[in-house]
């Protein structure tokens, strides 16, 4: 990047609720504590039934503008990455500006590109602050994601979402290089007026998910001239604890390395949320300094990477107002799969069609 | 203003009449009234007819024309009048009416009260009457009657020690008296166990804390005092008749557990009568909920604020009480037809005062005291009636 | 519910956005066109200021409620409270995220943003506030007035009759 221009503010957001694979197993007779164990999910978050992208989004992002005493009016961009807006056609991105005061002047829009449509975002925001076209720009990836009822999905696809204020003063962390690396590889997808998702089993493995994060991953060390060795931290798109762990020690990056990115584990696969929420983490815990990769993927299918340099700004940013990554981590309310099951919506009321 | 006098009264039976439609319970009520005052249609005036919601209940609007029509006076071209106050209508209905005889404006009128809730599912009725409270700023947060009315009792538990037993103590009562009136909707009577029992609808109110849903119809003829001789032996005055308001949601009033428009519209009714709570003998009150009536009792000046609960339990408003209520059994037991409710209360109080009361009948009461709510207090209207010697 | 109603009162819904009479410093949520406190005088008529709530409150009364209103099926059991603002108005909402059984007068809360009913599967879908308790991490920090700029737009205009200007 030519000039400074990154993250000057940011908040996560994950719902209260909390279920196990266990449980989960239970209701379709299948050992779900061992599969918990082989996607390496301890817990996977719900959201309440009156939580979708749109309220996760408005959360994560309030937050952010707490913290960093961002006026909303100067926010000149917002887009929100998901693959569950709760529209088909109508912007999650318009409620979420009137909720946190930034309408009428800047420009909206949803993004989706499976699990990296929130990272897209950052890009797009970082073009716009970078060509002073605007003083801040929003990139939120937020879900709500479902997986089919006793479909192997259904033990990871979780709630929760991050939201990124890019901008040019008082950058806590900046973007020194982005990168993407996209093909056409139909692994994962949701159709029109499908109510969930379909995936290609272990086709979403090698050709999709490690080949796109590791060619994107080397490409932007490459660019950047760094080793695996240079970073303090590393985030990967994690769509279970399993495969973001392979492939950083593929590439060479060591558990401490990956430690504080990877939340999957604890809250589930958030899908655009779920690089967000880890690179959300790592900025609470960075020293200025610190050098930090993030390579986010999506399905259909794409990599983004971002290497960032944490600034002397973020010693001082007050994060006093919101709850820390950590917290949304460890805490939680378990329930069980009958009030799993209302809360999502899988039980149908009389009257409906 | 000249005195006025109720003439005659007239009410169908409350409940679930699967098999009468709106009109012809209007009717019925009207004509027993006109009947029972000895009164040729000839000489009325006009037609003052409570109702709050017949559009989204029974689709339809414009009704007072309608019952007109049955009844057989559109011939008469009479007016009709259709006053709306949510639960308080019938009594809204009453003060237009007196209104309109003690200013000369009418002769006779005949003030009437009519709703029918059953020709829509149950969750349609909680919704219709949910609408009598701040649609915008309480129902659509999730705010239903029941629940607003419950905010009410929590806050009373909290601020004045109330428990829940005393509570149930009044739906008790109700069905107690209600089981000696053959008009009742519940004529069974129920034990505190079954009230502190019942399911759950908006904590602490649980369902026999909630009066039900009822169609019903009741009515009143009025005239001036003057010639009241001519139509009855036992004309009752209608000795006072007030009307306030408060605010629409109950989060803006000036204090969560009082009713301020109950509070007025009865101070405005006892100076109006130049009387006191003291001369009440006989009072038909709000009694929605089972909280609704503790507050009422407090706010109509019957018992310190705060006291009601003990005082309802020790039987202060009891059989042989300083005042009886709620004779008829109330909404709780009688029925709640919401825009028929007010104009029921003073059927029951003309009957008393008459001495008509059957095995309900209160010994020497010469006073009685109506009063009617609209939602959670935004309308409150007070009536007082004396029997005239 | 009509898409228009519910749209022109978003301000109030999503952000909170009440009014503050200049005369007596009364605030109100939501805004009034004439302040109660000096209607006597009519000195408020046409002059009500924008005022944004902070969405920190404390619970004066609640109930669990059991049977929904329309629209709120899923959610029962739910906790419908009148909270006080802190800055003095009185507003009903739901409490979220919380154990009933926890749920106290005088419970401190903060706004939360949440989906309030759907119009159906096919119809449009209506946010706004809840409350959620207030934990240690959501009182803002101390910081200089303004610190927490409030966006200006939400501010609303409140309409009066062209007679009451004259």
């Amino acid at each position: 990047m030519k000039q400074d221009v990154g993250i000057v503010s940011y908040g996560a957001y994950v719902p209260r609720y909390r279920i196990t694979p266990a449980e989960i197993g239970r209701v379709w007779g299948t050992d779900g504590a061992a599969m918990g164990a082989s996607l390496g999910v301890r817990r996977k978050s719900v959201p309440a039934p009156d939580e979708d992208t749109i309220t996760i989004s408005t959360e994560a992002l309030r937050t952010a503008l707490i913290r960093g005493a961002i006026d909303p009016q100067e926010i000149g961009a917002l887009y929100i990455g998901s693959e569950s807006h709760p529209y088909a056609v109508k912007p999650s991105a318009t409620v979420v500006a009137q909720a946190v005061g930034a309408t009428p002047n800047l420009t909206a829009a949803d993004f989706e590109f499976a699990c990296k449509a929130g990272t897209a975002a950052i890009q797009t925001c970082l073009g716009l602050v970078g060509a002073e076209m605007i003083r801040y720009g929003v990139a939120i990836g937020s879900d709500t994601s479902q997986g089919a009822p006793g479909d192997a999905l259904e033990y990871s696809a979780s709630a929760g979402g991050a939201a990124f204020v890019i901008g040019r003063e008082h950058v806590l962390a900046r973007v020194r290089h982005t990168l993407s690396y996209t093909t056409d590889t139909p692994d994962f997808w949701r159709r029109e007026g499908q109510r969930y998702p379909s995936h290609g089993g272990r086709f979403t493995g090698e050709p999709a998910y490690f080949r796109h994060v590791t060619e994107c991953t080397r490409r932007i060390m490459d660019r950047a001239g760094t080793t695996a060795a240079s970073y303090a931290h590393v985030v990967f798109h994690q769509p279970n604890g399993k495969f973001p762990q392979r492939v950083g020690k593929q590439l060479g990056f060591s558990e401490a390395q990956m430690r504080y990115g990877l939340v999957t584990p604890s809250i589930g696969n958030t899908y655009s949320g779920a690089a967000l929420i880890g690179l959300a983490n790592v900025l609470d815990v960075a020293k200025p300094g610190d050098l930090v990769l993030m390579v986010g993927y999506g399905s259909g299918a794409g990599s983004d990477a971002f290497d960032f340099q944490v600034t002397d700004e973020l010693a001082t940013y007050d994060r006093s107002f919101g709850t820390p990554v950590q917290e949304f981590l460890e805490g939680g309310v378990e329930i069980p799969y009958s009030v799993y099951a209302k809360f999502r919506g899988k039980i149908h009321m009389g009257g409906e069609a | 203003m000249r005195d006025v006098a109720i003439l005659g009264v007239g009410q169908t039976r409350f409940g679930e009449l699967w098999d009468r439609s709106f009109r012809e319970i209007g009717i019925e009520a009207g004509l027993q009234a006109l009947v029972d005052a000895k009164l040729s249609s000839q000489d009325l005036g006009a037609l003052y007819l409570g109702n709050m919601a017949s559009g989204s209940l029974i689709d339809q609007e414009h009704i007072a024309p309608m019952i007109l029509d049955y009844a057989g006076l559109a011939g008469h071209h009479l007016g009709g009048i259709r006053i709306e106050g949510g639960g308080a209508s019938g009594a809204l209905a009453l003060h237009e009416g007196w209104l309109a005889v003690a200013s000369g404006a009418h002769d006779f009128v005949v003030v009437g009260g009519a709703e029918k809730l059953t020709d829509v599912p149950d969750a349609e009725a909680n919704r219709v009457v949910t609408g009598t409270a701040d649609h915008e700023w309480e129902g659509v947060f999730g705010a239903t009657l029941p629940a607003l009315w419950a905010m009410v009792a929590r806050r009373h538990m909290h601020d004045y020690g109330t428990t829940r037993e005393q509570l149930a103590q009044v739906a008790v009562n109700a069905h107690e008296n209600g089981s000696r009136n053959p008009n009742a909707h519940y004529r069974n009577k129920i034990s505190l166990e079954a009230v502190l029992g019942a399911s759950p609808v908006a904590e602490p109110l649980g369902m026999l804390d909630c009066a039900p849903f009822s169609d019903g119809a009741a009515a009143l003829v009025l005239g001036p005092l003057e010639r009241a001789r001519k139509f009855t032996d036992t004309p009752i005055r209608l000795a006072a008749s007030q009307v306030a308001c408060d605010t629409m949601a109950l989060h803006h009033r000036r204090d969560l557990t009082t009713l301020d428009s109950t509070v007025v519209a009865a101070k405005r009714a006892f100076d109006q009568a130049r009387r006191t709570p003291a001369d009440v003998r006989v009072a038909e009150i709000h009694d929605g909920y089972t909280i609704s009536a503790l507050v009422a009792l407090e706010d109509l000046g019957f018992v310190d604020k705060g006291a009601a609960g003990p005082a309802f339990v020790s039987g202060a408003f009891g059989p042989g009480g300083k005042v009886t209520v709620n004779t008829s059994g109330g909404l709780k037991s009688q029925g709640r037809p919401f825009g028929a409710v007010g104009v029921a209360q003073v059927v029951e109080i003309v009957r008393q005062l008459r001495g008509e009361a059957g095995d309900r009948q209160v010994a020497g009461a010469s006073l009685g005291l109506a009063h009617d709510v609209g939602g959670t207090g935004a309308t409150s209207v007070v009536h007082l009636m004396e029997r005239v010697n | 519910m009509s898409i228009a109603r519910f749209w022109r009162e978003t301000p109030r819904r999503y952000n909170l956005g009440g009014c503050r009479c200049p005369t007596c410093q009364t605030v109100y949520f939501p805004p009034r066109s004439v302040c109660p406190v000096c209607v006597n005088h009519r000195r408020s008529i046409g002059r009500m200021e924008p005022f944004q709530l902070s969405g920190e409150g404390e619970v004066v009364t609640f109930t669990l409620v059991h049977e929904a209103a329309e629209g709120f099926e899923m959610q029962v059991p739910y906790v419908m409270a009148i909270v006080r603002a802190k800055e003095g108005p009185q507003l009903t909402a739901a409490v979220v995220d919380i154990d009933p059984a926890d749920v106290k007068i005088g419970l401190k809360v903060r706004a939360t943003f949440r989906k309030l009913r759907e119009e159906g599967r096919a119809g449009v879908i209506h946010y706004g506030y809840k409350f959620a308790p207030m934990d240690a991490t959501h009182h803002p920090p101390d910081r200089p007035a303004g610190g927490t700029r409030l966006p200006a737009t939400t501010a609303t205009t409140t309409t009066v009759g062209s007679e009451a200007r004259a």
